[in-house]
């Protein structure tokens, strides 16, 4: 799950990670408001989640999602340019985004760029620092290229973070005196934000030293772990489902593990290991999927109900492969949550199915009796040659 | 012989009476494990089934059955403190079946656990473990979990997994082809696990009745190319590989937690190349796992 800049900047605030001033506003008098409380060196923001703002175009005609404001007045005048408006930028396709708040802040010279993130990390399963001098650079290209300046600092899982890893990393970044300490503070309140907010990343780039000597988090990425959504329900309300795929929305509201690709046949599966592994066979087979679909292991009639409408439901899709091995699933559960779905909606693309395992027998009937029109397979390999030919007819 | 578990072990089940638990519970029974406790807080002197005795605590129901194995179907709040509570009771093994784990919590878990050295976790998010019986549809094993028993049938080929479904699929195929398992691994699909690839192909490596392998990895992290490297010089059994998610999107997370491409990490092609590297023979489509393995046992 991805926040706003703006949600990024309330949970700075409420952890007290020093960043500069900033505001959420939805109306160019709010935005202007905004303004008046910040006072002086204002910039605007539009609030999408895809990057590349700064050089992108509204399809009004309006160039850029990021702007210096000379006045109050400017601020309210630029987001009136923005609200309500398409923002396209490299990240978002032609299609851009829809920009419905602006985020006015307070903008900083910039000294000095840094870089410090701190992030999940499977291989050693603990949380590790990565803290660069490169600021406002791809990390990764820094790793590959210059991989001195990069420090990993590893923070142990009980423990947590400690002072004189605060110290250590500041010290690396070259920093001293007031500097350091401020920085230290900083590293620490993010190190509390990260754990307890469930972060699987949180990423600030670049962290900034400003001319006046401020050490600021100036912009962040957050990720968060998924499995602890139950219990983060202010993470949770961050969720914006406007820039989601809302194939994506309706297959969440069902519990349904729905990824949109951009292929053309479209499958339905049981575990998610299967369900990757049947995208593999697709491609392998000269086919493109066009979707991952978890339906999981014990699935009702209406989930299968709901997921075979979001797979209909995709424009692209030319045929379908469903893919059951039941092995506690009852096969005829599947069959009898396609037929209903088909009730309602109608089918008039090839479908594939390949069912095994738990009632296998009477999932069969049941479709042959429906008198769907169903290509049966008799195993995976059989079941994908036969989707891609069906589409390619 | 088989790894880990065999006909003989008994095994206790945290979350028994929950619907999932006591489902799963039954089936083990019906399948002829020794499922010889279940255990639920405030639920002590009930019998499940009417047979099972059902106890407060872990330790009481170790110390009543002499059980040695905990399986845990416990909802994901509550299930970090399940596993320790397994471990502090003495359980030798302790298989996690619950998917939803925060991964702060298994974080703090896994550290912990390095108090109980004699204890191994298997999962969490994992289907469990299998060792076929010798009777008609293998009856008489011992099932671990949620895998369906009848698709297994005793024999030499250890499979190890982070997928449910993928590792049914490779069971089927193998038992179609005439052969059958020693035991069957799924090690789970969170990030942080208790038990890896490598931990598994070592006891695989090791056991007389394992005569071949299968290795089923996927996208994320980098166990799989942890395991291949060991077994390049260390493993003196045939291997087939499996890697799903060659045509997952980068940064998104496909159903498991721990499949996920992350900054150019992780990806099934680089797995491949280090499975291959490693002298494993890896089947291209999940339809070839079987006979994959064949292929390997004749090299």
């Amino acid at each position: 799950m991805n926040i706003h800049e703006y949600q990024a900047k309330q949970l700075f605030d409420e952890f007290n990670v020093a960043s500069p001033k900033g505001t959420v506003a939805e109306t160019p008098e709010q935005a202007r408001l905004a303004a008046l409380e910040i006072g002086q060196n204002l910039v605007i923001k539009a609030q999408i989640h895809a990057g590349g703002r700064g050089k992108g175009t509204f399809k009004s005609g309006f160039q850029g999602g990021v702007h210096l404001c000379s006045s109050p007045e400017d601020v309210a005048a630029k987001a009136q340019q923005m609200l309500g408006q398409v923002l396209v930028t490299h990240q978002t396709g032609p299609e851009g985004k829809l920009v419905s708040k602006v985020m006015v802040a307070e903008s900083v010279d910039i000294a000095r760029e840094l870089y410090f993130a701190i992030v999940m990390d499977r291989a050693t399963e603990r949380p590790v620092i990565m803290a660069s001098t490169a600021g406002g650079m791809d990390i990764e290209e820094v790793a590959h290229h210059t991989p001195e300046k990069i420090l990993r600092e590893p923070v142990h899982p009980l423990m947590g973070f400690q002072p004189y890893q605060g110290r250590k990393l500041a010290a690396f970044l070259g920093l001293t005196g007031t500097q350091a300490a401020a920085a230290a503070k900083l590293f620490t309140n993010l190190y509390n934000l990260f754990i307890a907010k469930d972060c699987s990343l949180v990423e600030v780039n670049p962290l900034v030293v400003t001319t006046g000597g401020d050490v600021l988090a100036l912009d962040a990425k957050f990720n968060f772990d998924d499995n602890a959504l139950y219990r983060q329900k202010q993470v949770a309300a961050m969720r914006d489902i406007t820039e989601e795929d809302p194939r994506e929305v309706a297959a969440s509201e069902y519990s349904l593990n729905y990824i949109g690709l951009d292929g053309n046949i479209a499958c339905l599966v049981n575990g998610a290991g299967l369900a990757m592994a049947t995208m593999d066979i697709i491609k392998f087979s000269g086919g493109e999927p066009a979707n991952f679909l978890d339906v999981g292991g014990g699935a009702s009639k209406e989930q299968v109900t709901a997921a075979f409408k979001i797979i209909l439901g995709d424009p692209n899709v030319k045929g379908i492969l469903i893919n059951i091995f039941g092995g506690i699933m009852d096969c005829n559960v599947i069959a009898e949550g396609v037929i209903a779905a088909v009730k309602e909606v109608g089918l008039s693309l090839p479908l594939v199915v390949r069912l095994e395992g738990n009632n296998v027998a009477m999932g069969k009937q049941t479709l042959a009796a429906s008198g769907l029109n169903v290509l049966s397979a008799d195993n995976l390999a059989d079941a994908a040659t036969k989707i891609v030919k069906a589409i390619a007819a | 012989m088989a790894i880990l578990v065999d006909e003989n072990t008994k095994i206790l089940i945290q979350g028994i009476t929950g619907s999932y638990g006591g489902r799963h519970a039954k089936l083990s029974l019906d399948y002829g494990t020794q499922v010889v406790a279940g255990v639920t807080p405030g639920k002590g002197g009930q019998l499940f089934e009417g047979r099972v005795p059902i106890f407060d605590t872990v330790s009481d129901a170790v110390r009543e059955t002499g059980a040695t194995v905990s399986t845990i179907f416990v909802p994901p709040p509550f299930a970090g403190d399940a596993i320790l509570e397994a471990a502090d009771a003495g359980c030798e093994l302790v298989v996690c079946i619950t998917e939803g784990i925060p991964v702060v919590d298994m974080m703090r878990v896994k550290a912990t656990l390095k108090d109980y050295p004699k204890c191994r976790l298997i999962g969490p998010n994992c289907p469990g473990l299998v060792t076929p019986g010798r009777g008609e549809n293998s009856h008489g094993g011992c099932r671990i979990g949620i895998a369906p028993g009848y698709i297994h049938r005793r024999g030499g080929v250890g499979i190890v997994s982070r997928s449910g479904t993928l590792t049914y699929e490779a069971v089927w195929q193998i038992t179609n082809l005439g052969m059958g398992q020693s035991t069957c691994v799924g090690i789970g699909g969170d990030p942080i696990n208790g038990t890896s690839h490598l931990d598994v192909l070592k006891l695989f490596n090791d056991d007389p009745e394992t005569e071949a392998i299968i290795m089923i990895g996927e996208i994320g992290g980098s166990r799989e190319e942890e395991a291949a490297a060991w077994a390049k010089d260390n493993c003196k059994k045939p291997i087939a590989g499996f890697i799903a998610g060659a045509t997952a999107p980068p940064g998104r997370r496909m159903g498991h937690a721990g499949a996920i491409i992350s900054g150019g990490q992780g990806t099934a092609e680089a797995k491949k190349a280090a499975l291959r590297e490693a002298g494993i023979l890896v089947a291209e489509t999940p339809a070839e796992i079987g006979a994959t393995l064949v292929k390997a046992m004749n090299k």
